[in-house]
């Protein structure tokens, strides 16, 4: 806890701070300036930095970087929404089975395509992101390629209604803040060493003694399950189901939001979702005032961003505020 | 049995198709330790060129002709202003800048050419039917699709195995440092092998352009199967991904062509449609994964 | 006569035509000091990857402590108490001098299956680390990232990682390649501190350090050992002068 303390007092801290506590009142000012629009982006952003936190357990920590991520918002909302679909509403049950079968296939997955390195593994882990993306396109019973509404959003009954937007909101915030908590914790500790110390020098940790595919499989099982985690959300947020929640682009976009966040930093990922999404709502409407109609082509601006960032900027956002970049050994 | 040998061609004819993208990107990967998501978006330029210059031209065949300086200038230009740079960076690097370029390529197509899909019209001589065996008709364009595919893929494997370039390359791919010791000039034959690969890509999609026709996006899915078909064939190996790609042509296509016969014995009719499809890229995958199990670097390979 | 620790039997491992390891046999005492020397292209590099699990032997055995650890892989053989230092310095780069040998420390202890206490805090790890680190010089550089430490401070530092293993044999792989005079004489000093408390397997070029601290030599070559002895039976004998050591009579004689 002091650590914490001491971390909020630097620049990076400050704004981590401000930054959670403007997300933490978002729906009093949306609600305050009749914006409901906002409040669905703000949702959307915590969301995916829930997921693309659990990418970068494995990816900025891990230095595995594994392309199929988009995966367990597939297969966390499929289950609430084929759940659903079946008249089961209830969270209790669509909660932790969208979290097993997440843990599962993260286990399956893993097992297989840890024992590849590089390029391969980049591709094995796409290949079988691109599998269940086909099973869904295939599952003519839940729409197939065009997905599926979902009825109603999970029902909690007694605890708490999630169909108010708010609540919603603050549920995925909560759920944000505990992930957060929790990562910081798995990172700093001695597994989180060993997971940190395999990035930096495989050979060398084995040499140590360490069983590292026993660690690094440990690692993808949690990320896949935090993935799954935001899988259920997102499902429940847009009441849709479909194969484009998991297609290989939201992979990309993912783990463009953990480099552009900051590698390795733990709250690089919210940076990360921040900036995604407030770069896509702003750069149409900017294009948009250079010539109307053109703000649709907004990528034409990103696309060459992102370039920019993999040759100049490695170190994300967070390395701007401070921290030295790729900085394997340093604190979470 | 005649069903049978056409569907056995047109696995060849999309297993040919694929390996001239495959090829590219698996030189590119082997040699400078690329990964270029962006390869697909050659394919899909190579198509928009080909479309534009069968335009101004009236020619089907001058503006293939066309197309492919176009792509080759492309591809040199993406070479240097973006792809060296790379070389030298980690996989991560890579994946993030060249998706980049794939958001950025597809948005330029939709600024440039609109978003509506595009058509390409064959020309009558290769719009018919050929007998490939006396009274079994196959479509011209389709047959000459294999043609090319073929032609291209010898004149590769002849290439790389019996010039000097080739010789470059094969050295490049497994000693960078002795190949420029040798006095060779590294940053000209990369530039060369880049664009080499965005030719091949180009080849790919402008033939596959009149079958699948012209949208947004088109090189991103075929993309990745020639990914997958380097994988399998294993990193670098042009051998590998010929004969990898010829057996995804052919799992894909038996997945198209006689699965869902097979599925509406135990289905609905549109089940099965919309199921067939996606068991044979379901296929694909799986048959990926148990290469890897089996074999982590792929049949052909480098072993660590 | 001590009872061998690793007994090595009839090890044998091939590169396409090149036999770099040929029917080797080794023992190496508990307690003892065992230097291995040879010509450079001699093996001795492939053989240390063997017996710490990097490399598979085509044929023979490797036996520790009476344990068959032919086919055992690398970390396991750490957890039965044998532990390596690279002749290529391998360290983990981002993280503190301190870190690293704490993570030597950690994988001592057990698994690391522990997801919640901060690893940096606990002082079961951080303590025997420092000590690790004391031993070798580098305690004033404990919080110096492993990537900003000299050449030498590296050197030593692989060896206090793999001091802070705790094994009962180390497989030291040329702890003085690329060290001046200076800190040549610090590793000697800091090896034959070690003399009696640990088995090493030390492989080592310089032959100054060699016979002033093993108790026994096995001459390298071409993947055979070709004699084994005390310094003194190495010296007098024929053999080893006229393959090895007749190119560099004058350092044997020193």
């Amino acid at each position: 806890m002091k650590d914490l303390l001491t971390a909020l007092r630097t620049p990076r801290g400050i704004v981590v701070a401000a930054l959670l506590v403007l997300l933490g009142v978002l729906p009093l000012l949306t609600q305050a300036f009749d914006q409901r629009y906002v409040l669905s982006i703000g949702t959307r952003v915590v969301i995916w930095s829930i997921a693309a936190m659990s990418l970068n357990l494995i990816l900025g920590y891990g230095g595995l970087v594994s392309f199929g991520h988009a995966v367990f918002f597939g297969i966390g909302g499929y289950t609430v929404g084929i759940l659903a679909h079946h008249d089961v509403f209830s969270g209790w049950i669509q909660w932790p089975l969208g979290l097993l079968v997440c843990a599962l296939w993260a286990a399956a997955v893993g097992a297989l395509s840890l024992r590849t390195r590089g390029l391969y593994f980049i591709m094995i882990t796409l290949a079988f992101a691109q599998l269940v993306f086909y099973v869904g396109v295939g599952l003519e019973a839940y729409g197939g390629d065009d997905g599926l509404n979902i009825a109603r959003r999970s029902v909690f009954s007694g605890l708490i209604d999630l169909r108010h937007r708010p609540t919603f909101y603050w549920l995925c915030y909560a759920l944000l803040l505990a992930t957060t908590f929790g990562l910081w914790r798995i990172v700093n500790s001695r597994f989180g060493m060993v997971l940190r110390g395999a990035k930096s020098n495989e050979t060398r940790m084995l040499a140590l003694g360490f069983p590292v595919f026993r660690y690094r499989l440990t690692a993808f099982v949690i990320s896949g399950t935090l993935g799954g985690l935001s899988g259920l959300l997102l499902a429940n947020h847009d009441a849709y189901i479909s194969p484009s929640m998991m297609s290989w682009v939201k992979s990309g976009d993912l783990i463009v939001i953990v480099v552009l966040g900051g590698m390795g930093s733990l709250t690089g990922p919210i940076f990360g979702a921040i900036a995604f999404f407030v770069l896509e709502e702003s750069l149409k409407p900017l294009i948009d005032l250079g010539r109307k109609g053109w703000g649709e082509y907004w990528q034409i601006v990103f696309g060459p961003l992102l370039i920019l960032v993999a040759l100049y900027a490695r170190g994300g956002i967070d390395s701007l505020l401070g921290r030295p970049p790729r900085s394997g050994g340093g604190h979470g | 049995m005649e069903y049978f040998l056409l569907q056995v061609l047109n696995g060849i004819q999309l297993g040919l198709l694929m390996f001239l993208l495959a090829a590219g990107l698996t030189l590119v990967f082997g040699i400078m330790d690329l990964v270029n998501l962006a390869h697909g978006s050659l394919y899909m330029l190579g198509a928009y060129f080909a479309w534009t210059f069968m335009g101004w031209t009236g020619s089907f065949v001058l503006g293939a002709l066309l197309a492919l300086p176009a792509a080759l200038a492309l591809g040199v230009i993406v070479e240097l202003v973006i792809a060296r740079r790379l070389y030298a960076r980690d996989h991560l690097d890579h994946v993030l800048a060249t998706f980049g370029l794939i958001l950025f390529f597809n948005e330029l197509v939709r600024v440039l050419w609109g978003p509506a899909g595009k058509s390409i019209t064959l020309p009558p001589a290769l719009a018919g039917t050929i007998d490939i065996l006396p009274g079994v008709p196959y479509p011209t364009y389709r047959f000459a699709i294999i043609v090319v595919g073929a032609v291209v893929a010898l004149f590769l494997a002849w290439l790389v195995t019996r010039t000097r370039i080739g010789m470059l390359i094969r050295a490049g791919a497994s000693n960078r440092r002795m190949v420029a010791a040798l006095g060779v000039n590294i940053e000209l034959l990369f530039t060369l092998v880049f664009g080499l690969g965005a030719i091949l890509a180009a080849i790919a999609g402008l033939m596959a352009a009149p079958i699948v026709s012209l949208k947004i996006g088109m090189g991103d899915d075929i993309l990745i199967l020639a990914f997958v078909i380097i994988v399998i064939g294993g990193i670098g190996s042009i051998k590998g991904a010929f004969i990898a790609a010829m057996v995804v042509g052919q799992v894909d296509i038996i997945g198209r062509a006689f699965l869902p016969d097979l599925l509406k014995k135990v289905m609905s009719s549109s089940a099965a449609s919309t199921a067939a499809p996606s068991i044979s890229q379901v296929a694909v995958y799986v048959l990926m994964a148990a290469v890897l199990v089996w074999r982590p670097t792929g049949l052909f390979g480098q072993r660590q | 006569m001590a009872e061998a620790l690793l007994t090595v039997d009839g090890l044998t491992k091939r590169f396409g035509g090149i036999v770099a390891t040929d029917h080797l046999d080794l023992a190496v005492n508990e307690g003892e000091v065992h230097a291995l020397i040879g010509p450079n292209g001699a093996g001795k590099t492939t053989l240390i990857a063997q017996l710490s699990g990097f490399l598979r032997p085509d044929a023979g055995h490797i036996l520790f402590d009476g344990h068959d650890i032919t086919r055992l892989p690398a970390p396991a053989r750490v957890h039965l108490g044998l532990a390596r230092s690279f002749q290529i310095t391998s360290v983990l780069r981002e993280f503190s001098a301190l870190d690293n040998v704490a993570l030597a420390v950690q994988a001592r202890q057990g698994h690391s299956f522990r997801f919640w206490a901060p690893a940096r805090a606990d002082r079961s790890l951080r303590e025997p680390a420092m000590k690790a680190l004391d031993s070798v010089g580098l305690a004033d550089r404990a919080d110096s990232a492993a990537a900003d430490l000299s050449h030498g401070e590296r050197r030593q530092l692989e060896v206090a990682m793999a001091l802070a293993s705790e094994p009962r044999l180390l497989l030291l792989d040329e702890p003085m390649a690329g060290m001046g005079l200076e800190e040549s004489a610090r590793m000697v000093s800091l090896l034959r501190s070690l003399k009696g408390r640990r088995t090493l397997l030390l492989v080592e070029h310089d032959m100054d350090a060699v016979f002033a601290l093993a108790d026994r030599i096995t001459v390298l070559v071409y993947g055979r050992a070709i004699a084994s002895g005390t310094p003194e039976e190495i010296r007098a004998s024929a053999e080893v002068r006229q393959a090895y050591l007749g190119e560099a009579s004058a350092v044997g004689a020193a």
